[in-house]
């Protein structure tokens, strides 16, 4: 059964998905880019950060958590969609303290890079200027609080060999903010810090192992090309 | 350390990291607090992180991680308690104990602390003290209860109000709660025999009749979202899994509601035999009711009920003696989460994870609770299904209005001479409840609680049903006298910022900043801008996963849409503020005199 398609329509184009498969996916192999943040391709989703809503059969579903099915129509353009994107990430950007100039990721990270991509100007939000925590207490990773946008990567990607989570959030709410586990975290492997700094979307969780200024600023991969590219070439590629 | 004692209770739970909510309260009420050095022990017995155990201990407000005084006072904040008092009582308890809110005395005798509405808003203003509730407190009251605390007494000698109506007096309750059951209907008459449909009627009816009868009486959810019941009930018991689960979801936390905590007092049985007769119909051999912490003082009498049905031969093996009916049920209590009423958020909580509601699909009854197909149904919609079954579904649908069968059992608190339970067929106006209530002199009314809506008295002839007004039961009146957006609208936004789970972004972070505009507004620094950017902002909450999410706004919409005078009276007018910044105009002369065209 795995090789049969099934079709869905998405901003009236028709096109064939897999069964099973999400439909932020089944959009990305027909080189269709709805935005997303908290996803990672391959891992099971979160659906935490909204941006990737879209309408199903008109009703608002996160693209990242639900699966295709038959005759799915599916509008991902709408102009209050694309507001309600916009509004996430300037959301998360009055939430914490985005300091873009001084972060390390900067030019790497996805979310400056959705906020140049959804043209975002000043958020229309006030700044909220949390004091949050630096926690540089780990031998293989810092944590800064201030950048994080709560996406649950590092929960979802990072644990050990017998399946322990090393990252975990801790209260509820707007008082909500990932922990690393005393143990783990202070026995982690240079490898899973890596993948830590790597998946973490923003700069909130940074490799000790690096330099993180190796490749400056002005010639990472957002500074280049805009997010989500590399899916619309696909699109190009097909066409011509 | 000594970990031993710990090292007991987490085999009492078979090591088993679904069971950490049972875990922890019982060290919770052991210690009356989650000492630190707990969490090791807990992690290594149960093969979980260190972490991922804080992560379900820091979610929930009644675990404490700090000692929090021998006698805990949890006193209820909501928008009911302030109207009937709680100022003046929480300042007696602070001038009494010494200490200011969330502080414990310095003895570490008396600590005080906030919490959401307790269900007991007919009876406010109203604390839990460790675990045991005391309502209709005064200063008089709360002196009395502070010297008995001093003087060492146990926390069930600490008032002397007597108890409560019905079973509240029973020795298995002991609680001053009182029933306040104002009217009854076919749900709470007591014509009925708990055990009579699973003794008489099951024996005649396959589970497809059972189902089948229920989707006639057309029963839909009684917690406020409205599904079909029958028609949960036959995808459960078509989805595909060898065991099935039914849950009864007593997490009633709207604030404004304390309805299940009456049918849970008076009418437990009905409860469980709803619950075993849900069974029958899916299919399913095991049954959690997931009650919230706040009903603790309930525990022994329900499991003292659920003991005598299995003496009766009303749950276990071969119930009523049908072959392979088999059941049984147990309790789940819950830590203190709102959010845990949404049905999804529930099952992570009784798997012992921190309350965040899952995305759909996959449903429950398909995947619900450890990943079985498990039907989730409000206290209320049980009792119904059970007088269903026994009187007949074309009884119950003479009762109700065309798109809404049966009846409603309401919650009504606030400005009213009569506050209480209600059972009403469905139809009736706001007036008329209002007209039943003893309520003069009304301004507006909160339908469903702080996620409902806010109406005035223009919309006073609309009619509760599921095509007009829906309610979950939260009916709370606010007379003339009262400050609706100081009272109410800001009580409902902390209520909703202190009860996200944090999950989407929208949810986290717009109540937050909704209620600092409010909060402009109300210290007379509103403009025009504010009021757009009030009607604008939350429409984003539409894009949250959960009922919550999806609502958490409302008190401010509704608010804004039927009481704009206030408001508007509240702002600067005619005074120009300086309320944003226009790129294109502040670079338009200079790009005239340089030439330049601007791109944006």
């Amino acid at each position: 059964m795995n090789n049969e398609y099934i079709t869905i329509t998405i901003d009236d184009q028709e096109i064939k998905a897999r069964p099973g498969e999400f439909i932020v996916a089944a959009a990305r192999r027909n080189g269709i880019y709805i935005p997303t943040l908290c996803n990672m391709p391959g891992v099971h989703p979160a659906g935490s950060c909204r941006i990737c809503t879209v309408y199903v059969n008109g009703r608002p579903m996160t693209s990242c958590t639900t699966p295709v099915a038959e005759g799915m129509e599916i509008e991902t353009r709408s102009p209050d969609l694309e507001d309600f994107r916009r509004s996430v990430v300037e959301l998360l950007f009055v939430e914490g303290n985005h300091f873009c100039p001084a972060c390390e990721k900067s030019g790497n990270c996805e979310l400056q890079a959705l906020g140049y991509r959804l043209e975002m100007m000043a958020p229309r939000y006030p700044y909220q200027f949390p004091e949050r925590d630096i926690d540089a207490s780990w031998p293989k990773l810092i944590k800064d609080h201030n950048r994080c946008v709560l996406c649950k990567r590092c929960i979802r990607t990072i644990l050990d060999e017998e399946g322990h989570h090393i990252f975990a959030f801790r209260y509820r709410g707007h008082n909500l903010q990932i922990t690393i586990d005393p143990e783990y975290g202070k026995n982690l492997t240079d490898e899973l810090a890596e993948k830590a700094a790597k998946n973490c979307p923003v700069g909130s969780l940074l490799y000790r192992g690096k330099h993180g200024f190796e490749t400056p600023i002005g010639q990472r991969k957002y500074d280049k090309e805009p997010i989500g590219s590399d899916v619309e070439k696909l699109k190009k590629a097909k066409v011509s | 350390m000594d970990t031993k004692w710990i090292e007991k209770i987490v085999d009492r739970y078979g090591r088993d990291k679904t069971r950490l909510m049972d875990i922890l309260i019982e060290i919770q009420q052991e210690k009356g607090y989650i000492p630190s050095d707990t969490l090791p022990v807990i992690a290594r017995m149960t093969g979980i992180s260190q972490a991922w155990v804080e992560q379900t201990v820091s979610f929930y407000h009644f675990f404490r991680r700090e000692p929090s005084g021998r006698y805990a006072v949890f006193l209820n904040n909501s928008v009911v308690a302030n109207m009937m008092g709680r100022d003046k009582v929480a300042r007696t308890f602070e001038e009494e104990t010494g200490c200011q809110f969330g502080e414990v005395s310095e003895d570490g005798l008396i600590g005080l602390f906030d919490t959401s509405c307790i269900g007991m808003s007919d009876q406010e203003p109203a604390a839990l003290i460790n675990g045991k509730v005391f309502t209709r407190l005064t200063p008089f009251r709360v002196r009395e209860i502070v010297r008995n605390m001093r003087a060492g007494k146990p926390v069930e000698e600490l008032s002397t109000s007597g108890y409560g109506g019905g079973s509240n007096a029973l020795p298995l309750i002991r609680a001053e709660v009182r029933n306040n059951i104002q009217r009854k209907g076919p749900l709470l008459e007591e014509n009925y025999e708990t055990g009579t449909v699973l003794r008489e009627k099951l024996r005649l009816l396959t589970p497809e009749e059972v189902i089948w009868e229920v989707k006639l009486s057309e029963l839909r959810g009684r917690g406020g979202a409205g599904f079909p019941t029958g028609l949960k009930w036959e995808f459960c018991r078509r989805a595909k899994g060898e065991k099935k689960y039914i849950f009864c979801n007593a997490d009633e936390g709207e604030p404004g509601t304390f309805k299940d905590r009456v049918l849970l007092t008076e009418y437990p049985g009905l409860v469980f035999e709803g619950m075993a007769l849900a069974a029958y119909a899916a299919g399913a051999s095991e049954g959690i009711l997931y009650i919230r912490y706040e009903y603790k003082y309930l525990e022994r009498y329900l499991n003292h009920v659920l003991e005598e049905m299995r003496k009766n031969n009303l749950l276990g093996k071969n119930i009523a003696g049908i072959e392979g009916f088999d059941f049984d049920i147990r309790l789940q209590y819950g830590a203190g989460a709102y959010v845990c009423g949404e049905e999804s958020a529930l099952l992570e909580s009784a798997e012992g994870k921190r309350g965040e509601p899952r995305f759909k699909p996959p449903f429950p009854v398909e995947k619900g609770y450890l990943g079985r197909p498990t039907i989730i149904n409000n206290v209320e919609t049980l009792c119904a299904a059970v007088k269903i079954l026994y009187f007949g579904s074309e009884w119950y649908r003479t009762m109700g209005t065309e798109n809404s069968k049966g009846t409603k059992v309401l919650s009504i608190s606030g400005d009213c001479r009569y506050p209480g339970i209600y059972e009403l067929e469905w139809g009736y106006t706001v007036n008329d409840i209002l007209d039943m209530a003893g309520a003069d002199d009304v301004q507006a009314v909160q339908v469903g609680g702080p996620s409902g809506t806010l109406i005035s008295p223009e919309e006073f002839s609309r009619i509760i049903c599921y095509k007009d007004l829906a309610t979950g039961g939260s009916f709370i009146i606010f007379n003339n006298r009262r400050d609706i957006l100081r009272d109410v609208v800001h009580n409902f936004m902390e209520f909703f910022i202190e009860e996200s789970c944090g999950s989407c972004v929208p949810c986290r972070n717009m109540p937050w900043l909704l209620k600092q505009k409010l909060e402009k507004i109300l210290s007379g620094h509103g403009v025009w801008k504010d009021l757009e950017d009030l009607e604008k902002w939350p429409e984003i909450m539409k894009i949250n996963r959960c009922g919550l999410g999806q609502t958490a706004a409302n008190p401010v919409i509704t608010s804004l849409r039927n009481f704009r005078a206030l408001y508007e009276e509240k702002i600067q007018k005619g005074r120009c503020f300086d309320e944003g910044f226009d790129l294109e105009k502040a670079v338009e002369e200079s790009c005239e005199v340089v030439g330049r065209i601007p791109l944006i």
